[in-house]
């Protein structure tokens, strides 16, 4: 499975070495042409303002909105996240708005707030999950079709619309794979979707037809 | 239970920054200009490494009420730098909440023979190094990122390619020794054992390495992501040049697509002058800040 992660800047290496650890084949996006064929796409913690300038000057608005409406899984965190959601506490901030969610950048305070705790995930309650929060933002609202999948403080940190997966924390920065093996199910879910909403017989042979 | 300032939390801002470009600037303007041409941050001082240079005097910490304004104008992480070994400018700018402190050689060194014990501090430091035992005795005393000094305000990048050179030497070297030779390695290196051997193992540095001092041109960074920095800071080389705005944004683009020549060839283009270089040569063995605090 073909998983791209958005390499404009910040931690997709790290994004990209948890990914190959569970089976998937990461593939590292600077442009907007490399995009083709992927089954999912991280969009990575760093820093948003720079990443979203580059998003814009590289073009890569509308190739983007057009993956996330085929149904291609994203999974954004930390600044990823802000990137990927619908509102905003500043009007500065602007973003692809995939997921129906309000933000608050650095809500926590600066980096001598930053901090590690221990948050449970709903799909896996049984062991505590060793979150860092960094600079993080807050998702201060959620729209109805949110699922929140993990909760600090009350506030939804983890939190899912359909293919969108959002976390205001760094599960890239620790050895704890379940978070992104859970994306790489979300990614396997749609990727069967997909052919089966596609009409015999498979499309790439149209192309390859040998006069 | 939360716990804050951990070294998984101050190493992981300096994950965060990667494949960024970290800006100085001198006053709240200048930081705003750096936050929109894309800085993954930006560092407060009070002069620019040429000015230092061209100046002379006593170079300190900044005055807290332009780090303060800085830090209020824009929203991406701000750090400032302070004398090496001067634990109390340390002290006042973690008090001010400063996101990361430099402990720098391009400020004049206030102890020296020690630099802070950077352990007990909750905010991160980066420190500069020129060589693998220099880097890793600063990783020692507590720092969380590290970046290669260059020497800084010359707008000359043969230091800067020097250091990070050094360091990947050395770490290739490190990896092919057996591991009863580690120990010799560490007494060598002047480093500590147990860092000595995490860098054998890991092959590479465990923290994040950006490069510094001297990188003037969009092609100056790709160089030294080539050579394999984390990213870099520009001190003298965006506000000492013709068109700030311009080289900035340039300069971040080339550390995003630092592999990819055509890219490089359009963004390095009508960029304006960039600031004046110094010959390495012609500089005082005395006036080179790369060996304050090594």
């Amino acid at each position: 499975m073909k998983i791209g992660v958005l390499a404009l800047q910040g931690a997709f290496r790290e994004h990209a070495a948890l990914l190959r650890r569970c089976g998937a084949e990461p593939s590292e996006i600077r442009l907007p042409e490399e995009l083709a064929g992927v089954d999912g796409l991280v969009v990575p913690g760093g820093e948003s303002t720079t990443m979203w300038k580059l998003i814009v000057l590289y073009g890569f608005e509308k190739p983007l909105l057009d993956l996330a409406g085929m149904d291609i899984p994203f999974f954004g965190t930390c600044a990823g996240a802000i990137l990927l959601a619908g509102r905003h506490n500043d009007s500065e901030t602007e973003a692809l708005g995939i997921i129906d969610i309000s933000v608050s950048r650095n809500a926590y305070g600066r980096q001598i707030d930053s901090r590690e705790t221990n948050i449970t995930l709903s799909f896996s309650p049984q062991e505590p999950f060793n979150a860092l929060f960094i600079r993080a933002p807050v998702i201060d609202e959620t729209g109805p079709d949110v699922t929140v999948l993990a909760r600090y403080r009350g506030k939804p940190v983890l939190v899912r619309q359909d293919t969108v997966l959002a976390a205001t924390f760094h599960p890239e920065l620790t050895e704890d794979e379940r978070i992104h093996r859970y994306f790489l199910g979300m990614c396997t879910a749609a990727a069967i979707s997909r052919t089966r909403a596609v009409p015999a017989p498979c499309p790439s042979f149209s192309h390859s037809v040998i006069p | 239970m939360e716990k804050f300032g951990t070294l998984p939390i101050k190493t992981g801002l300096a994950e965060m920054l990667k494949g960024g470009v970290i800006m100085d600037v001198t006053s709240p303007e200048q930081a705003k200009i750096a936050e929109e041409a894309g800085a993954v941050s930006v560092m407060a001082l009070e002069r620019v490494p040429a000015d230092i240079r061209a100046q002379g005097g006593v170079a300190r910490m900044t005055d807290p009420e332009i780090i303060e304004r800085i830090i209020s104008n824009v929203s991406i992480p701000v750090m400032a730098k302070v004398r090496i070994g001067h634990f109390v400018e340390a002290q006042i700018l973690e008090a001010m909440g400063i996101d990361y402190i430099d402990e720098s050689e391009v400020l004049t060194p206030a102890d020296e023979h020690y630099h802070i014990d950077k352990w007990k501090f909750k905010v991160p430091f980066v420190c500069g190094a020129t060589n693998l035992g220099e880097a890793l005795r600063r990783l020692g005393e507590g720092a969380a990122m590290l970046r290669t000094k260059g020497e800084a305000g010359t707008g000359n990048v043969i230091e800067a390619v020097r250091h990070m050179r050094t360091i990947n030497d050395e770490i290739s070297r490190l990896a092919s020794l057996p591991e009863e030779e580690l120990m010799t390695a560490a007494k060598e290196l002047g480093a500590p054992y147990e860092l000595v051997r995490l860098v054998a193992r890991d092959k590479k540095l465990p923290v994040v390495n950006f490069s510094a001092g001297g990188i003037a041109t969009p092609a100056d960074a790709a160089l030294m992501m080539q050579l394999g920095a984390d990213g870099v800071f520009v001190g003298s080389g965006i506000f000492k040049s013709q068109n700030p705005a311009k080289r900035a944004g340039a300069i971040v683009q080339a550390v995003t697509h630092y592999n990819d020549p055509e890219i490089l060839a359009r963004i390095s283009k009508s960029l304006g002058d960039a600031m004046p270089g110094l010959e390495i040569s012609t500089l005082d063995q005395k006036d080179l800040l790369q060996s304050r605090g090594n």
